[in-house]
């Protein structure tokens, strides 16, 4: 029964010591200040941002100095809890429409959305239209050469008496 | 060789073809491809790959508004009768950094003679800007290009870009990339004289 004891006694301090080892390991908690904000939050951020300088790049993994200085904006931003809305409409006050990844739905960058869907919903009704009745109609019925009909085998008198000779010798 | 009448005269009781029927589908259909198209080009004739090259000497220099850094908002409209130095720029920009200083020097050159220097910060960050403003010491008022609209209505390739605007708001000298004091006072010179 000792022996049981101790043995869940040496359990408890083992805990206790892990417990105080990962509180040291872990950094200090400080009031106030802001939480760390890791590289894949940025980047999480950015890859929906296009800075007009570097076109066609994500800002994740742009390396002009501008993107640079935008990823840090973001850092900041973050930092200060913002969210990834508030960040994506900041940026586009400043920098206008062109720098989000995925244009919003107003104005003229509706038919972003709307073109594409239109475009392969006529492409299908044009398939539908033309193509789909050239699979359904049937070949026409090839129509007897003229040559052939003339040497059809009951009609040609040489070729009566070729197989009545073979039949002779048969 | 003769033809005989019956090969030329058309057939009498040769069915004519059906007329094609008035379809407003397809009208519709048309209509509303073309009213897409002319929606398309208007867009990039005003911002994109169609609008014509850059806003040159002898057109009417864009209307803008700047907010800038530090305080009021600045209207060229507000500066006819006065010759405007519009330059944009950006902190990242090395060859901005070139000509900052000339920009400054030439900017207090004339500032007795009412000639306006304005600074458009394009695609940069507020931190970076004020910090290259400090940086170079410079003290006319400049401001972000707000959703890149006055980079937009001047057709800005790059940076830096300087415009240099006369009394009547046209634009009467480019520069694309650096420019320096002396070519700056040259056309500056010039149109005080005029």
């Amino acid at each position: 029964m000792r022996a049981r004891w101790l043995w869940v006694f040496l359990l408890l301090l083992a805990l206790l010591a892990a417990l105080v080892s990962v509180a040291e390991g872990a950094p200090p908690a400080q009031a106030g200040t802001p939480p760390a904000v890791t590289d894949d939050q940025v980047n999480a951020v950015a890859k929906g941002l296009y800075c007009p300088v570097c076109e066609n790049t994500p800002l994740d993994v742009c390396p002009t100095l501008a993107c640079i200085q935008w990823r840090a904006t973001i850092r900041e931003k973050l930092a200060a809890g913002w969210t990834t809305q508030q960040i994506n409409d900041y940026f586009v006050a400043q920098y206008g429409e062109r720098v989000l990844a995925r244009p919003s739905g107003r104005g003229l960058n509706v038919l972003v959305w709307v073109i594409p869907p239109l475009v392969i919903l006529a492409g299908v009704a044009l398939l539908w239209r033309f193509l789909l009745p050239m699979v359904r109609k049937p070949a026409p019925a090839a129509a007897p050469l003229p040559a052939a009909a003339a040497r059809d085998a009951s009609a040609d008198e040489y070729a009566q008496r070729l197989e009545a000779e073979l039949r002779k010798r048969i | 060789m003769a033809t005989s009448s019956t090969d030329t005269t058309p057939d009498a009781d040769a069915v004519p073809a059906p007329r094609r029927k008035f379809r407003w589908g397809q009208i519709l259909v048309l209509a509303a491809l073309l009213a897409l198209l002319g929606l398309v080009a208007f867009q990039m004739s005003r911002i994109g790959p169609l609008a014509a090259g850059q806003v040159g000497a002898g057109e009417a220099a864009p209307e803008f508004t700047l907010q800038t850094f530090d305080g009021p908002a600045v209207t060229l409209a507000d500066l006819r009768g006065q010759v405007v130095v519009v330059n944009f720029w950006a902190s990242w920009c090395k060859p901005c950094e070139e000509e900052a200083a000339a920009l400054q020097s030439t900017s207090q050159k004339y500032a007795d003679q009412g000639v306006v220097f304005l600074g458009v910060a394009y695609v940069d960050t507020e931190p970076e800007s004020r910090a290259f403003l400090d940086r170079f010491a410079i003290t006319y008022p400049n401001g972000p290009d707000l959703r890149t609209d006055i980079s937009h209505r001047y057709r800005v390739r790059g940076v830096p870009e300087t415009f240099v605007v006369d009394q009547t708001g046209t634009v009467r000298k480019l520069f694309v990339g650096p420019t320096n004091g002396d070519a700056l006072s040259a056309a500056i010179d010039q149109l005080l004289t005029e």
